[in-house]
């Protein structure tokens, strides 16, 4: 009996997740400037469609079920594209360096 | 074992199945936009102090950080493997992938431990007993903060997922799912591929910036 074998698409795709998850860390140490970040979160969106898409089984669901799916996501993208405009945009982001309060001396005691 | 039937206020097990995932899938979707409100704060104060952050992120320990990485899509792999086979009424080897997948989940967190008790040894924890000079040391603080509680609440949610694992597990295990009933495993595994997705954009952000000369 071999029917418990894992099939080949479950292989394929957890192959591909390690190989991308070696991709992002030798991606991260080559001198690419700015690229830098977006190389490590367009690795992350694709290892993230790929656990989508094949483990949670998003292919084979009905368009109702992927539609509630993507409605978390859809949102996500709203809040933080109105968010970051407003902070990119601003002429005096940050103010100033954060406030730094040493954590070593302990406040005084009255 | 008893033939499962649906809920009364089902036709049939079909219906109920679909409504179990469409539920899972509005509960994930707050998921998101909790973990996306922390993500969103740290994508402000990223832009805004980005060499703070970029040193801020080579003090993290990115070995611990893949290797937890590599972990946790292993056991989402086992838990997909584990749905995929139940429905062939092969529970046994179903439930020995799904503890399989709840002890990779217990290694993570002992990992997250190690990973902790450095970054104490380090003076990084903000409110404990941070101690960094510089320039950057506010920027630096902030990340941590970010990070924290970032990575202990992500930590709460494997440990939930390592107990339901536990549990749906031993189900497995008593031949409870079949191709007729499975909605409890499915459901519950697509929590812990949650869980996975929330660590993969968690280690790109954490991990990875400033790593190049």
């Amino acid at each position: 009996m071999t029917r418990w074998h894992p099939p080949r698409i479950l292989l394929f795709s957890w192959a591909g997740l390690l190989a991308l998850l070696a991709l992002t860390v030798f991606g991260a140490y080559q001198p690419l400037g700015w690229f830098n970040t977006g190389l490590a979160l367009t690795i992350a969106l694709g290892k993230a469609l790929i656990v989508l898409a094949i483990f949670m089984e998003l292919r084979e669901r009905n368009a109702l079920t992927i539609a509630f799916a993507g409605a978390g996501f859809f949102w996500l993208a709203i809040m933080l594209w109105l968010a970051l405009a407003d902070f990119v945009t601003r002429p005096n982001f940050p103010p100033g360096p954060p406030m730094m309060h040493s954590d070593s001396t302990p406040p005084p005691r009255s | 074992m008893p033939e499962a039937h649906p809920a009364f206020q089902f036709v049939d097990l079909r219906q109920q199945h679909d409504v179990a995932q469409l539920g899972m899938w509005v509960f994930l979707a707050t998921e998101v936009l909790f973990f996306g409100g922390l993500i969103l704060a740290y994508s402000a104060y990223r832009i805004g102090y980005p060499e703070g952050f970029a040193e801020a992120a080579r003090h993290t320990k990115i070995v611990i950080g893949a290797s937890n990485t590599a972990i946790l899509l292993t056991s989402s792999f086992l838990v997909a493997w584990a749905v995929l086979i139940v429905r062939l009424r092969e529970g046994r080897i179903a439930a020995l992938l799904l503890w399989g997948a709840a002890a990779l989940g217990v290694i993570f967190l002992v990992l997250k431990g190690v990973e902790y008790s450095e970054e104490y040894r380090e003076h990084l924890i903000p409110g404990l007993n941070f101690a960094l000079d510089g320039p950057n040391a506010g920027a630096i603080k902030l990340f941590f903060a970010f990070y924290f509680v970032a990575t202990g609440l992500h930590a709460v949610h494997v440990a939930v997922g390592i107990v339901v694992l536990v549990v749906i597990g031993i189900r497995a295990r008593q031949d409870a799912y079949s191709d007729r009933y499975h909605s409890p495993i499915t459901v519950a595994g697509l929590y812990w591929h949650f869980v996975d997705i929330v660590w993969i954009f968690l280690f790109a952000l954490i991990y990875l910036p400033g790593r190049a000369p």
